[in-house]
This record gives C-alpha cells, structure tokens and sequence, in this order.
C-alpha cells in the first residue's frame, strides 16, 4: 500500500509543474491556480489508489485542479470577468469538482503559439522586474512544487520570510502587469540569462537537493533537461543554451552512480563507470560539440567541457586533471566567484597534488566568503586525509558534518572521519 | 493597463542641447494611441507642498521629500502589460540621461 502512495505521490509531483502553469493561464490568478493544484493533488491522492493512477496523470490533475478553479470563481461575483474568460477554454465542460472528465482535452496545455505554459511560468517568474532572489524562489515554489519551508531552509532564511517574499513577488506580477509570456525578439535573447541561471539553479536543486533525505530528485533534474530542451530550440542562435543542456545531460548521465545501495553519495573517483548512461554521455558531447562551433564561448560551456572530461575519462586515474585545471581558470576569469575557485582549487589538487590545492582552499577559507559553504569544509577535510594529517582532517570532516545538507552527505562524512580516526 | 511614467532626474542636471526634444517620442506614442496624457513640469523650486493637520492648512516651500532626484514631468500611458510600458519608457530620450519610474495606476 506503502509503495502505491509512493507512486501516486511521484507522479503528482512530477506533474506539478504542468498543472500549476496551466492554471496560472487559465485564472491569471497565481494563489488560486497554486490553491486549487493543490486541492487536485489531494483528490488524487485518496483516489488514485483505489482507482489506479490514469493514463494521463497530467490532464486529469489539470481538468481537475481546472474544475476547481471554475466552481471557486462562480462562487465569488467579484471575479465575473474572469469566469467568463475560463469558462471560455477549452475542456471547461464546468462540472463540478471531484468528476473529471475520462479523457480530458489532451491539447489543454499548450495554445499553439507558445511551446509550453511551463516556459511562459519560467519567463514570467525570472522577469527582470522582479528581484533577482524573488524569481528563484517563485521558480521553485511554482514549477519544482518545493514548499516554502524548503526553499527557506535552501536560501538560509526564515520560513515567513520567505513567504512575505513570495506573496511581494506574486503581488508585483500582478500589480505591475508583467505578462504571463514567452517575450519575442531582443527582449527573449536579454532574459535567457537569468532563465538559464534558474533552470541550473532546478537542476542542481533536482541533482544535490540541498534539504531533505533524498539526494536525487529525477523529477526536477528531467523538468529542467526539458524546459532547457525546448528553450534550445527557441533560441538556436545562443550557444550557451547549448551549453547548459549539455552540462545538464552529462551530469545527469552519472547519476545512478551517485549514490549506493544504502542512499550514501558515492564520490567521482570510486564510482562504477559502467553504470553511467553512455547514450546521454554522447548526447551531452555532441550538443557540446555543437554549442563549441559557434565559437561564442560561454560559463556554462566551460562547465560543461568539465563534464565531458569526466565523463570521457574511462577510469578515474584517467582523468585529464590539467585539462580541467586549466579549464577552471578560465571559468574563473569569465564568472569569478568562491564557488568557482573551490573548484579550481580541487582540479589543482588532483593536476598538482593536495599541497598545492589546500594553500587554495585555506585562502578561501580565510578570506571567509564562503563561511557556511558545506563543500568547501568537505574538501578542506579531503584534501587534509589526503596529506595524511590525521588528527586536522578529523577536526575537518567534524566541522564538515555539522553543515551537510542531507543524510547521503552526512554518510559518507562519518564514514571517512572513521577512517581517520586514531590513525 | 493604465502606467504613469515619471520623469526624473538626478539634480543638478544638464541637459546635453538638442538631445532631450521628446516630440518624436510623444508623435510616435500618440500615433500608436497609447499615450493619453502628459507634461514638463516645472523646478522644484516652484513646488510647494501641502498637509492639512488638525484642521490647518499648512504650506511649504519646495517639493515634500529631499532628495537627489527630481521629477521633471510625467506621462500617461494605457498599453497591453509592463513590458509595453517599458518598452515605452526606454524609447523616451530622458531615459538615457535620467531615469522613469514605471507605476500602474491603483485598481480594484
């Protein structure tokens, strides 16, 4: 029973994004079509497991969530205007909650001119109006489905804070008029950008979820694949779309890698090489090939000619670490940043030996920018082990553990503080 | 929707000659109907500001806030969404000397 909720469950939230998008395009209304989402989502809940799960989990969440919206607007007057427009849309057949339609209008989400209500959702939570933490906040809480509590615990600040910054948000949208739209022309090329930065942003949410047990979230990294997928075709004069497709596909190609049989994170060097997805490896290479050609080189480029060094590595002692090392400084110089020089900082590890490495970690460390920064404590520790300085890397994988983020992570820390323990 | 677009700028300012004439921008708009009202207005030095409290009309000199900006006109415009209205605002001349703040009207 345990198992069938868990699936009803998956495949809700893996819809989520599609019915709230959806909803926002029909109501124009964001706290209705999250509030009537949500009540669909329940209904499938209590009856998917009797029923069974359809065979279009996402159009009877839509119809339903859609019917709920109608009934919710006919009881308020005050939303005519509005009513009149939904009842307009195709599939309103306007029965009442709790009896979708069999077979709903597999046409209802998406009109034809615009690829995908999920995009316009993306477009209009990272429009430049808005500020820059606001839209990836609203990113996540719209079309991932994280709850505020867990984009607060991701952003470090308190749930109502987070909440006031949503309700900001959605308000300005509203108020200001921002268009719930794909833009055309030079505005679409000007706000790719920040679109890129927050499906990486889903991505890596999906990829390394920053809260919870469950280090991986397929749901998210395939959204983000997705949504970074149709954008490639809107924009195929842009490489660094490219560029992040391809980053995101040869990440993703690693991920049953990742974690082992007991859920524990399973780091680069010891993972087993022959369960990594060699289909989307060459995808990922040959849409990096492709971005390379048009000799417009970019951040995510660069990330993602990383990536393929990895992957192209056919054992971990293979690995092109000067390559990467080199690749890192320029990534530095493009997008400099803590996050980048950590990076940097482990590719010189491996080219050049952990001595080299920790005099660039320890500058970071002190310099206090990432204060805070779970990996940056994690690779401190690492590089101490490596040196064998015992009795400093145990203190290291302490004060390691005390920031990691989930259990996968706290896992594999016990396990390498055991290992240095009394050494 | 209805948008006010005020114009300011940053005091002291002068204006570089011949770059500032806003009458193409005010042809294009209105030919395009989407610009209902508008006007320059004068220095704040000409403004006066007034609260009544307790019953009392009071005056003062100059404009209510001291600040760095000032405004230096407003327009009215009634388009599709923000993104006219900014498209409108960025083709206004003053917006490469000054800037324009972009306010819908109150509804509801």
């Amino acid at each position: 029973m345990d198992g069938v909720n868990e699936a009803v469950a998956a495949a809700c939230t893996e819809e989520w994004g599609r019915v709230v998008a959806s909803l926002i395009r029909f109501t124009g209304d964001w706290d209705l079509a999250e509030e009537c989402a949500q009540d669909a989502f329940a209904r499938a809940l209590e009856r998917w497991p009797h029923d069974g799960v359809p065979r279009r989990p996402g159009a009877w969440l839509t119809t339903t969530a859609r019917n709920r919206a109608l009934d919710r607007l006919r009881r308020s007057a005050t939303e005519a205007a509005t009513l009149r427009k939904v009842a307009r849309m195709p599939g309103a057949d306007g029965s009442l909650p709790g009896s979708p339609a069999v077979d709903p209008d597999p046409e209802v989400t998406g009109d034809g001119d615009v690829p995908d209500d999920r995009l316009r959702l993306i477009f209009t939570c990272c429009h430049p109006a808005l500020p820059a933490e606001a839209r990836v906040a609203l990113t996540l809480r719209t079309l991932a489905g994280l709850s505020t509590a867990e984009i607060a615990r991701a952003f470090l600040v308190s749930e109502p804070a987070m909440a006031q910054r949503l309700v900001r948000a959605k308000n300005k949208i509203r108020r200001a008029g921002i268009p719930f739209r794909v833009p055309s022309g030079p505005a679409l090329a000007g706000r790719t950008a920040t679109v890129l930065a927050v499906l990486y942003l889903l991505f890596n949410e999906g990829y390394g979820a920053s809260a919870g047990a469950v280090p991986v979230r397929r749901e998210l990294t395939a959204e983000a694949i997705r949504l970074t997928r149709v954008l490639a075709g809107l924009l195929p004069g842009e490489s660094e779309v490219l560029g992040l497709l391809a980053l995101m596909l040869l990440h993703d190609a690693r991920r049953d890698a990742r974690v082992d049989g007991e859920g524990a994170l399973v780091p680069l060097e010891a993972q087993d090489r022959t369960t990594w997805d060699r289909d989307g490896i060459a995808e990922g290479l040959a849409v990096l090939d492709e971005a390379l050609l048009r000799r417009r080189p970019g951040p995510y480029q660069v990330q993602a000619a990383v990536a393929a060094c990895h992957a192209s590595a056919g054992t971990a002692a293979e690995t092109d670490w000067p390559q990467i090392a080199l690749l890192y400084r320029e990534l530095a110089r493009m997008a400099p940043g803590p996050v980048v020089e950590l990076n940097r900082a482990a590719a010189v590890a491996m080219a050049e030996g952990p001595e080299a490495g920790l005099v660039l970690v320890d500058a970071l460390r002190d310099s206090g920018e990432l204060a805070g920064y779970f990996p940056l404590f994690a690779t401190r520790a690492d590089l101490l082990r490596r040196l064998g300085r015992w009795r400093e890397a145990a203190v290291a994988y302490r004060e390691a553990l005390a920031l990691a983020p989930t259990d996968a992570e706290r896992r594999y820390l016990d396990r390498r503080l055991a290992e240095v323990v009394g050494r | 929707m209805k948008y006010l677009l005020l114009i300011c700028t940053d005091e002291p300012f002068e204006a570089p000659s011949g770059e500032l004439d806003a009458t193409a921008w005010v042809e294009e708009m209105d030919g395009r109907g989407v610009r209902l009202d508008g006007q320059r207005l004068e220095g704040p030095e000409a403004a006066t500001t007034v609260r009544v409290r307790d019953g009392s009309v009071l005056l003062t000199d100059g404009p209510f806030a001291d600040t760095k900006e000032q405004m230096g006109g407003f327009d009215i415009i009634d388009c599709a969404d923000l993104d006219e209205a900014v498209e409108i605002a960025s083709k206004h001349p003053m917006a490469r000397f000054g800037m324009i703040e972009v306010r819908p009207f109150w509804t509801e």
